[in-house]
């Protein structure tokens, strides 16, 4: 029965480490939006099992943060902003996706090679965890490194955060996860509402990234 | 903890949260800056208290000697700069360059800024700390995009983008910490509290900590503005309303490296952990020699002084991963002369600017003739950043230099070299700002400069005369850092 917890919560934590790989390819935005709704659809899906397994009802609150927040209402608005900013059919180039893959892959391995000996006298369901988590937080960098868009580039934070919180869940009876996602909801909250912002001041015609480097002409 | 210490210390944080909403309701601006100065004099007030109580720990917050530092200064510059906030916040007014509302927003995410540093300086565990490290991030990042134009934003954006980057690092290496303390400590808040922390450290698994120590030096270390993480920081300082880039090089770098010192004196506690003074000692030197090279080039007067607080905070870094209570007492020293005279400087450039109308290095010349005041407190502040005697920093610099060379010589050219390169760029570009025939303006700004005056007397008297009590303090802390 043990075993089994333990399967069924690394069985989790990998398919969110595989939905990172799908949002590191994925070219449309919209396409983008819908992956990252599942990423976090499997994020509380794993935070529950955590609470579950742990016996820590707090983390169902977190669960629950995830769910609602994550999966619905953040989809949803950025879902109006590409509809405002007239993104939503856009396809990104995204350059070397072939080689993108391989720096993934490298950087789960790096993961796993940090990770696993610095653990090794942990749990073993945190521990494998954390490595998971890791690699997440990495490829989220990865992929805002890659995107020149500012939603993307959004997403890729988001997703290096859905890391953090499995983390912060899969360490044993850690106190405060509550307040830290609440902490980092707020934090995206204001991402979303930023890039808004932007588009309802009309200060950038678009929000690629590419157009602030234009904005910096002319300055040291 | 006791129950003054328990008053004390809630009152720093109660004061400015208070404050916060009361400016928030406010809707005359005079009024609400006249709020923002007196509340951030009460919780200066009540910080000096802190010096005569016996520190201790308990609850959610905790006061040892070296927080005691960061707080005093904190919380003093906090209040110079709501002072020198209101006369520039009068003038921004009168241009037209804010709102009622705008300014409204702004101080009440002034006090937020304050109450969530205090927060950060005092709280009792790690995870709290990181609560209010993130939440000092998002009222800087709201006041620094205030004037809302495209370069505004885009410095608010890229601030934003990069601290968000680096706090989730830092948060990282705060779930690894608890891990490694975990096994130890058991289940709950014993495992983030940083006195039960530094007590066990050193039957934490060391593996652990050195890669938390990795991340937390990465996320906390892009807060403190350290190469190569500092891109965001020349934006924020430039665009931002200058009390805020004020704050920001004070106060807001320095909670950062708070965080960092906290972390490295838990694994110095452990003797199976990497010795985390190397990985300081880089990044500070590459800090220092980058900004030092990229201070020839700038044309814009707060990116200069933004780029010159790299290399500062780079010394300071170097100082403290240097270690030992030379070295330690050097950093100490060096840090609190930089914020007092980093601050001062951003005080006299604010007002150098609305007199100029510009923000442009070319378009300011001849300040000391057109305004005596302003161009002179820029000459002093400027004589003292890049280290010359009398002045406090030139003696922390010395400090810094002289036990480089006493126990690892060969760090010391690199050193020596970044501070005089740094030194002929703000020389150079000081002589044509405050010397010669000035150039166009706007005609008098109603300046308030007792701030400027405050803060650089403060640092020639260190210079000059260090007194015992502050020197014995220092070393006490110094000594705590290991």
């Amino acid at each position: 029965m043990e075993l089994l917890t333990i399967d069924i919560a690394h069985v989790l934590a990998g398919a969110l480490l595989l939905t990172s790989f799908m949002l590191l390819y994925q070219d449309r935005i919209s396409g983008l939006i819908n992956i990252y709704t599942l990423h976090a659809v499997i994020l509380s899906l794993s935070v529950a099992w955590q609470a579950y397994y742990q016996d820590a009802p707090h983390l169902y609150f977190t669960a629950c943060i995830a769910a609602v927040f994550k999966a619905l209402i953040i989809p949803f608005s950025l879902r109006r902003i590409i509809k405002r900013l007239r993104i939503h059919r856009t396809v990104e180039v995204v350059g070397g996706v072939g080689i993108t893959m391989l720096i993934g892959i490298f950087l789960v391995a790096l993961s796993l090679v940090v990770m696993l000996p610095a653990t090794a006298s942990a749990d073993p369901l945190s521990r494998e965890d954390i490595a998971f988590a890791l690699a997440i937080v990495l490829l989220g960098l990865l992929m805002m490194v890659t995107r020149r868009n500012a939603v993307s580039q959004i997403i890729g934070f988001m997703s290096l955060e859905n890391g953090l919180v499995l983390a912060a869940a899969g360490a044993n009876g850690m106190p405060l996860v509550v307040e830290i996602s609440v902490a980092f909801s707020i934090l995206i909250a204001f991402i979303v509402i930023g890039i808004f912002l932007f588009r309802i001041r009309e200060r950038f015609d678009n929000v690629d990234l590419s157009e602030l480097d234009r904005v910096r002409g002319g300055r040291s | 903890m006791s129950s003054d210490l328990f008053l004390v210390s809630n009152a720093l944080i109660g004061i400015p949260a208070a404050a916060a909403i009361a400016v928030a309701l406010e809707p005359a601006y005079r009024r609400s800056a006249i709020i923002n100065l007196c509340a951030s004099g009460a919780t200066f007030l009540f910080a000096l208290v802190l010096l005569v109580v016996e520190p201790e720990s308990g609850g959610y917050l905790f006061v040892d000697d070296l927080n005691i530092v960061f707080i005093v200064l904190s919380t003093f510059i906090g209040f110079t700069t709501s002072v020198y906030s209101a006369s520039y916040i009068d003038h921004e007014m009168e241009t037209g360059r804010l709102t009622t509302r705008n300014v409204r927003f702004y101080h009440a995410m002034y006090q937020s800024l304050m109450c969530a540093m205090n927060l950060a300086l005092l709280a009792s565990n790690i995870g709290l700390m990181w609560v209010a490290v993130e939440v000092a991030t998002l009222t800087t990042v709201l006041m620094v995009g205030m004037y809302r134009t495209p370069h505004a934003l885009e410095a608010a954006w890229k601030y934003f983008i990069l601290g968000s980057v680096g706090i989730a690092l830092a948060l990282f290496g705060t779930i690894l910490i608890y891990m490694a303390a975990e096994p130890v400590l058991g289940q709950g808040y014993d495992a983030m509290v940083w006195t039960t922390l530094m007590s066990q450290a050193p039957q934490f698994n060391p593996r652990m900590l050195n890669v938390a120590f990795v991340f937390l030096m990465l996320g906390y270390g892009t807060k403190v503005g350290l190469a190569p993480m500092h891109a965001w920081l020349p934006d924020a300082h430039a665009e931002g309303p200058t009390p805020i880039s004020a704050v920001l090089s004070g106060l807001l770098l320095n909670v950062a490296l708070y965080a960092v010192l906290r972390f490295k004196m838990l694994l110095t506690a452990n003797a199976a952990a990497i010795t985390p003074g190397p990985l300081m000692i880089t990044l500070g030197l590459a800090s220092l020699i980058m900004a030092a090279f990229m201070l020839y080039r700038r044309g814009d007067i707060k990116r200069l002084f933004a780029y010159s607080s790299i290399e500062h905070m780079g010394i300071i870094a170097f100082a403290f991963g240097m270690g030992g209570p030379l070295a330690n007492f050097a950093g100490l020293l060096h840090m609190t002369m930089h914020s007092l005279t980093k601050s001062a400087i951003f005080f006299s450039v604010g007002h150098i600017a609305q007199a100029k109308g510009t923000q442009k290095i070319a378009d300011i010349r001849g300040l000391t003739q057109s305004h005596p005041a302003l161009g002179w407190s820029l000459v002093v502040g400027v004589v003292a950043i890049i280290g010359l005697p009398p002045l406090g920093i030139f003696m922390s610099e010395f400090l810094v230099v002289s036990s480089t060379f006493a126990r690892q010589p060969l760090l010391a050219i690199p050193l020596v070299f970044g501070l005089l390169l740094a030194f002929g760029a703000l020389l150079l570009r000081l002589t044509g700002m405050a010397f010669g025939e000035p150039s166009r303006d706007q005609g008098e700004v109603k300046a308030s400069m007792w701030p400027v005056y405050a803060h650089l007397s403060l640092v020639l008297l260190a210079g000059i005369y260090l007194p015992s009590h502050v020197v014995t303090w220092f070393q006490n802390v110094a000594r705590l850092l290991g």
